[in-house]
């Protein structure tokens, strides 16, 4: 995540270099030229050049020329007509410990126009390929994954919740979560859709905003759709389907009112970090991990000692047998979507603050919590907490070893080998479950 | 507003192919979830098996298209293996999140940088169906009746796409009216009952399971021969769900409905999408409620409350019968 910002960062600044650049460069310089600058930024976005690195351009007509980087980092070679001209970077003169992002763009082919300066980047920094034993690393990915175990659990518990009263599998949570994330951002730039701009709130009240939203739409949830259906006698498979038509219907509205951009919330972005050993975070990431370990020891607490969580639990185990001992069955699952709904517009609010807001941010988790709910257990919501987190951890700290962008690949692998060894998950009861 | 070209795309859409496409997957489906009850969340992953089987096996490596097709078939069968085996002994909804996760697993690999150099990462595989369009029989024209027609190349694939959804719905019939069929039935009915009677229940699954997704992966070919290009996200988890639209449209658990389920779905996509865009363009419809890029979406809302629909109202379809529909866990 952290070198995917700083790559962003790096695309745009030089992008801004570009522009100086070419209006830097005298009248005189008439004709074609490649340029490009060499260098990354550190972890306080401070930008670093290399100087005396070579770049080798090659062109038709057997033309060669190489060049190295002065001490802005900088590196220029004009060109004699417009044509198709293959750049290389030399990895060995680059300094110790820096290496393109990725190994494979050492040579660019570039077309450039008559008339033009064409700007070539090699993006640098870590590989992405990581070396395998750098323990500060690990650290930092590990408290990443921990960050993003705990979002996870929000959703997964109301996800489990949900399924442990009523049976549903709902395809539709992952749209709870998208849910929480752009009412915020709606609430807090005024930008409502169809309504005049309004100014926009500060970032808290338009979560809380959101956060009541979503219990709503919970409500209604259960109120128009989940509850005549139970009441229908509508079979487990029937409403798991109908609740993959609403996931559908509902990301697809999303993406009608919120356009497919991906957003970012306008308070609390370019916060500097915070070291603690290893790891470096912005302020923003320990304050969601601190409310999503609260509001995570709430829920445990509220379904342990509370009457209703202790009702709901009831519900969970044995519907009828609840419902025979005087309590009120469509109470509790009105109670359980209410609160899952919250849950899982927290974890969007959260989710959009680490990695912004997309239309299908939460249907691109929704696996990743099935995997948690799944791993821990189906229908136990301690299960689900300790099956986020080991998802979180898994998903972050496995690109010590695998690229990142198959990170979830293995994540979703080892829910089917879990369910080879061990279907009842981590934390489920030893029963029979086919 | 030209009513003559939405009803011509209309008539188009109806035997095109995506209505192909889709009732091969939904024929498949319908053996998976019609007839043996089991919730395959995962047709798309088939189908992207047997695209990118033929896609990798001539472009990449440059053989012969037949050796592609092989690999295809060959690899579907070992995807329903693979997900058979971990979760048959399981409840229903453990298949639909394997088979889910599984499918998203392979779009996710195929669209990898890492293996972009067999693969083509986001960007896919292009020019593999020379082979294929070299026995095109049609000579070069367009066959049309007024303005409704297909070019030569259309014709082929569309013709070689509905011999073989005449050929599955064959096999799915004869199957079905089998000692075999009525023992998936019987799965579908009361796994516990025939698993009393001595049948080896999760053997039947198995073979429901390896039969379903190789008639679904013939969707993935005509798509793959039809378009000469596939892209990894055209394989993503709307795809599945479409079939399942489909099949819940026409019905599940009859032969034919999944054709028929097709054409109807198709032809109303592509009334809504066309009676949309012609409405905006003459201007009946403000730009500030939607403009013509937003059409798609409104597609994929009205998929999502069709299905949702069909499913709360009329889970039979149009043809099912309601007591032949799995629509409970055991």
């Amino acid at each position: 995540m952290r070198t995917r910002v700083a790559l962003f960062l790096a695309t745009l600044l030089s992008a801004l270099f570009v522009v100086l650049g070419v209006a830097a460069i005298p009248a005189s310089a008439e004709g074609e030229s490649i340029f490009g600058f060499l260098f990354q930024l550190d972890k306080h976005n401070q930008k670093v050049s290399y100087e005396g690195v070579s770049v080798t351009v090659k062109g038709p007509a057997g033309f060669s020329k190489t060049v190295t980087s002065d001490k802005d980092g900088r590196w220029t070679v004009p060109v004699p007509k417009p044509a198709t001209y293959t750049v290389s970077i030399d990895v060995k003169t680059l300094p110790k410990g820096v290496n393109l992002t990725d190994e494979k763009k050492q040579s660019l082919k570039v077309p450039v126009l008559e008339g033009q300066d064409k700007p070539v980047l090699f993006p640098l920094g870590k590989s992405e390929r990581k070396v395998q034993g750098d323990w500060s690393q690990a650290a930092q990915l590990a408290a990443e994954g921990l960050r993003f175990g705990l979002i996870i659990a929000l959703a997964a518990v109301g996800l489990s919740l949900i399924f442990g009263t009523t049976g549903l599998t709902n395809f539709a949570h992952g749209e709870l979560v998208t849910l929480g994330a752009i009412v915020t951002w709606w609430v807090s730039t005024g930008n409502l859709p169809f309504l005049p701009d309004f100014g926009g709130f500060q970032f808290f009240p338009a979560a809380i905003i959101a956060l009541l939203v979503c219990a709503g739409f919970g409500w209604l949830n259960d109120a128009w759709l989940w509850r005549p259906l139970r009441r229908r006698g509508t079979g487990l498979i029937a409403a798991m389907i109908v609740s993959i038509g609403l996931s559908i219907f509902l990301r697809y509205f999303f993406l009608y009112l919120f356009t497919g951009n991906t957003r970012q919330f306008p308070d609390y972005q370019g916060q500097k970090g915070i070291s603690l050993g290893p790891i470096d975070l912005a302020v923003r990431d320990y304050l969601s991990m601190a409310v999503a370990v609260v509001v995570l020891l709430a829920t445990i607490v509220a379904l342990l000692r509370t009457r209703i969580g202790k009702a709901t639990r009831a519900v969970s185990d044995n519907p009828a047998l609840a419902s025979a001992s005087g309590i009120d069955v469509d109470r509790v699952i009105r109670v359980v979507w209410v609160v899952g709904a919250m849950l899982a517009g927290l974890a969007g609010i959260l989710l959009g603050l680490a990695q912004g807001i997309t239309f299908q941010m939460g249907f691109q988790i929704l696996l990743l919590i099935f995997a948690a709910v799944t791993l821990g257990g189906l229908g136990t919501a301690y299960g689900a907490l300790v099956g986020s987190l080991v998802v979180g951890m898994f998903i972050s700290v496995s690109t010590l070893w695998i690229p990142p962008e198959l990170k979830n690949v293995g994540a979703l692998g080892i829910l089917i080998v879990i369910l080879l060894v061990r279907p009842q998950g981590i934390l489920g009861r030893a029963q029979r479950v086919g | 507003m030209d009513w003559t070209r939405i009803i011509v795309n209309a008539l188009e859409a109806a035997v095109g192919l995506q209505t192909v496409v889709f009732a091969l997957a939904a024929i498949g489906l319908n053996v998976h979830f019609g007839y043996t009850g089991l919730l395959n969340f995962g047709q798309s992953a088939f189908m992207a098996v047997a695209a990118y089987g033929l896609a990798v096996i001539v472009q990449t490596y440059g053989w012969p298209l037949w050796v592609g097709v092989l690999t295809g078939l060959a690899g579907a069968v070992v995807l329903a293996l693979l997900l058979g085996i971990p979760t048959l002994r399981l409840r229903a909804d453990y298949l639909a999140i394997v088979t889910i996760a599984a499918a998203e697993i392979i779009r996710l690999t195929v669209r990898s940088v890492t293996f972009q150099n067999v693969f083509g990462g986001s960007d896919g595989r292009q020019s593999f169906s020379s082979d294929f369009y070299a026995h095109n029989p049609y000579p070069v024209r367009y066959y049309h009746i007024g303005s409704f027609g297909f070019h030569e190349r259309e014709m082929w694939v569309l013709t070689v796409g509905w011999v073989l959804i005449a050929v599955s719905c064959l096999i799915v019939f004869l199957l079905m009216r089998s000692p075999w069929g009525r023992v998936l039935k019987a799965i579908r009915e009361d796994e516990d009952a025939v698993r009393s009677l001595g049948k080896n229940v999760y053997a039947y699954k198995m073979q429901s399971l390896i039969i379903g997704g190789v008639l679904g992966c013939l969707g993935g070919f005509i798509y793959a021969l039809g378009q000469n290009s596939i892209q990894p996200d055209i394989f993503g988890t709307d795809t599945t769900f479409f079939a399942y639209t489909i099949l819940i449209l026409g019905g599940a658990a009859r032969v034919g409905a999944p054709v028929v389920g097709a054409m109807i779905f198709w032809v109303i996509l592509s009334l809504t999408d066309n009676i949309l865009n012609e409405a905006i363009d003459a201007g009946y419809i403000s730009h500030s409620v939607i403009t013509t890029t937003q059409t798609g979406q409104i597609r994929f809302m009205l998929v999502g409350l069709l299905l949702m629909l069909l499913m709360i109202f009329r889970p039979q379809g149009i043809f099912g019968d309601r007591r032949e529909i799995a629509l409970d866990a055991r």
